[in-house]
């Protein structure tokens, strides 16, 4: 993976509230206009209109953490966030790749959203309060992760009292910042944050020498051991605090339509699941006797019509995208190199936290 | 003599037309500007978006590296960012005294016929005036934590002092104890001996003897009253050296590697363009102002230090202001380096609750208010060295 130290994200982060500024600004005057502009409105229904119209949905990405939204060596991005983000395009427009992402910042991301930049924002976003309260909606967690340190193994750290005096790498505007500055004050660990506004410098600066540890989440810990150590092995993560933290696809506040599509899209992968349908037996499943099963592929009608689309929606996700199992080991599981436990993140059945509604 | 008065200045008359066109012009812009903002409100609204600054008594809750001003994350966000502010003003600061020092050296470097003094400076100043400053500043970042060595086999150039990657540590002196009383007396003697000098001065020039003999006197005096002070209030120095503890050296003077950059690079940065600035301004001053002082029995230090400098600085003292306005607009690139003044503080905070556009304003309140604070002050300095005319 490619480091770039010469990265100055913050000024496209400033900038970016500037526009935000001029944008709103400027798109005042005509409303009666349909969405050719890029600012939709937030009345219902308006974000699927859109979306159709133009023929594609906008994502917002990161930057690159591999496993959750990166571009592989062809350009191709992948991810479980960018999964998440084709299965609503396979759902919306019948094809997955009728998906573009915008990489932003930390900084950047709820702003993009909240603007129109994009309609759709899958980047590793912690599902919190003041996020949700402040203009966004969170549809449902497509990952549950945790806050770790990421410490060399030779500093002989296992618990966090290990870790008094040490300096702390942290990336600005994320919520591991203040996780460091609570437990850092709750367990008086005198530890010394080094702030850096972008993923590459903060990461940089950590393997440097410059910090002990790296706070971010586990998730994103486990894709850095990943892509940037030379040896894995050499590393250890350890959980900061006790608290889980829902990574959960958000969209902007006012269209519940939009919000619907995307909360269910995300069912559609877990019901996927739990019904044994995959990407290889759905074409099989088609045919199958079981009116759950058959409510789930749209051969019984009712279930697109309610959400403004296609009866076979939840068909192209598992076709074209794949059910949460498929998805979670292609991307960050077992056929991935990050090897993260499904842990958490197993269905609710097999005793972790994921459970879809009901598809009635 | 009355038939030579000046003609009396004819007022010209009002064009009714040109100032009906700059009326027109400026209402328009307005015009423009309040529809603008009109839409901005109602956009935002529409969509949700809260606008205010309430968010500022709230808790910041996230971490500052490191603070001129005390910080801790319990608190509100409106402490936060004035920290930030007080780390931009000291951080610039420290530059501008820096780089003028430098500058000026520099600059009489420039000026000089010694073809080793001349070239070097001529070298440094290309360097650094034709690369980009975030390049340089991350040049000197990654310097520190990729050039020195980890902390367990620290560069250790004299007792008590430990350069490591991360960050340069000093034996640091404190003064245990009602210090204040000290530093007191000692500014009271300095303060004392700088009126007694002006006074011998105005005496000088009144009369022509030399007098104020005496006032050297006042700095052991001085340092003997302080010395007492010292003894009655039963202060105590209290030096502090760093030891290297489990992660990191603990105690002493911490510069960090975020600060050392910052400063480094900005100084550099700065320092190449004063020293042009000071070099044209000696070089502007007329060549028969040197050859009058000279034909007068100056030395060359005596000309430059009575003749040529008072004529110089009128016309650096311009062209100055506006680097110190660029030091501190430039200060902001601390966020590149992980140097926490105002604008990181203002990225974090619009992060922590995506009040982007309060964020941006409040920044940019803050940094045009400092500048023209800052040219204020210059203007005025500018008006008292400049030539009285009449």
């Amino acid at each position: 993976m490619k480091r770039n130290i010469f990265h100055i994200s913050n000024f496209r982060g400033l900038a970016l509230g500037a526009a935000a500024v001029f944008m709103s600004a400027c798109s005042g005057a005509d409303r009666d206009e349909p969405e050719t502009t890029a600012a939709p409105a937030a009345d219902r229904g308006s974000t699927l209109a859109a979306v159709q119209q133009r023929g594609h949905i906008r994502c917002g990405a990161s930057q690159g953490t591999v496993g959750f939204g990166s571009p592989d060596v062809n350009g191709y991005w992948r991810g479980i966030d960018v999964d998440t983000c084709r299965a609503v395009a396979a759902a919306v427009l019948g094809d997955r790749d009728k998906a573009r992402f915008i990489p932003l910042t930390g900084q950047q991301r709820l702003t993009a959203l909240q603007t129109g930049e994009i309609d759709l924002l899958p980047r590793t976003t912690t599902w919190t309060l003041l996020r949700d309260a402040n203009g966004v909606n969170f549809t449902t967690p497509n990952f549950y992760d945790y806050t770790g340190f990421m410490l060399r193994r030779d500093k002989n750290v296992t618990e966090l009292k290990d870790m008094k005096g040490a300096s702390i790498c942290i990336q600005t505007g994320s919520m591991p910042e203040v996780i460091f500055a609570d437990i850092s004050h709750k367990y008086e660990l005198e530890m010394r944050p080094v702030i850096f506004d972008s993923v590459q410098a903060t990461r940089q600066a950590f393997f440097s020498g410059r910090c002990d540890a790296l706070i971010t989440d586990a998730s994103a810990l486990a894709s850095v051991r990943a892509t940037l150590a030379k040896n894995p092995d050499d590393f250890i993560i350890i959980p900061a605090n006790e608290e889980i933290t829902p990574l959960t696809p958000a969209v902007r506040h006012g269209d519940d339509q939009w919000f619907d599509i995307v909360r269910f899209s995300i069912f559609a992968m877990l019901m996927g699941e739990q019904l044994g349908i995959s990407q290889e037996n759905v074409d099989e499943m088609l045919k199958s006797k079981d009116p759950t099963v058959q409510r789930f592929l749209g051969q019984e009608a009712g279930n697109g019509k309610a959400l403004g689309l296609n009866e076979d929606w939840a068909y192209n996700i598992i076709k074209q995208v794949g059910n949460y199992s498929e998805v979670y080991d292609r991307n960050v599981g077992v056929d991935s190199p990050l090897q993260i436990e499904r842990g958490l993140n197993r269905l609710y059945r097999d005793g972790g936290l994921m459970t879809p509604a009901p598809f009635y | 003599m009355t038939n030579d008065a000046p003609p009396k200045p004819v007022k010209p008359p009002v064009n009714w037309r040109l100032l009906g066109l700059q009326l027109a012009v400026v209402a328009t812009v307005l015009l423009i500007f309040g529809w603008m903002l009109h839409n901005m409100f109602s956009n935002l609204a529409k969509r949700g978006i809260m606008v205010g600054f309430d968010y500022l008594e709230r808790t910041a809750r996230f971490p500052i590296a490191e603070s001129v001003l005390d910080y801790t994350p319990a608190d509100s966000f409106a402490w936060a960012i004035t920290v930030g502010v007080a780390n931009t003003l000291f951080i610039s600061l420290i530059v501008i005294v820096l780089s003028t020092v430098l500058g000026v050296l520099l600059g009489l470097a420039r000026r000089s016929t010694h073809p080793l003094a001349y070239g070097l400076a001529s070298a440094f100043t290309d360097a650094i005036r034709n690369t980009p400053l975030v390049v340089q500043l991350l040049f000197w970042y990654g310097f520190i934590t990729y050039g020195l060595p980890a902390s367990a086999e620290a560069f250790n150039p004299a007792p008590g002092v430990f350069f490591t990657d991360r960050g340069l540590y000093f034996p640091s002196l404190r003064i245990d104890g009602a210090a204040w009383i000290f530093w007191l007396t000692i500014i009271m003697g300095g303060a004392f001996f700088v009126y007694a000098q002006r006074r011998a001065a105005r005496e000088t020039r009144k009369t022509g003897l030399k007098s104020g003999r005496r006032n050297l006197l006042i700095v052991p005096a001085t340092i003997v009253a302080a010395l007492i002070v010292w003894a009655v209030f039963g202060l105590t120095l209290d030096v502090s050296t760093p030891v290297l503890g489990r992660f990191n050296f603990g105690g002493g003077l911490l510069l960090s590697p975020e600060f050392v950059a910052i400063i480094l690079g900005l100084v550099l940065y700065t320092t190449a363009f004063i020293g042009e600035i000071v070099r044209s301004g000696i070089g502007a001053v007329a060549k028969g102002q040197w050859e009058a002082g000279r034909a007068i029995g100056l030395s060359e230090r005596q000309n430059l230090r009575f003749v040529i400098a008072p004529q110089a600085l009128r016309i650096i003292v311009p062209p100055l202001t506006s680097q110190y306005i660029n030091i501190l607009k430039n200060s902001t690139l601390g966020l590149v380096v992980g140097y926490p003044e105002l604008n990181f503080v203002i990225a974090t905070t619009i992060n922590q609750t995506g009040q982007a556009i309060e964020g941006v304003f409040i920044l940019m309140v803050v940094f045009l208010s400092i500048s023209i604070a800052a040219s204020l002050l210059m203007n005025w300095y500018n008006s008292r060295i400049a030539l009285t005319t009449r």
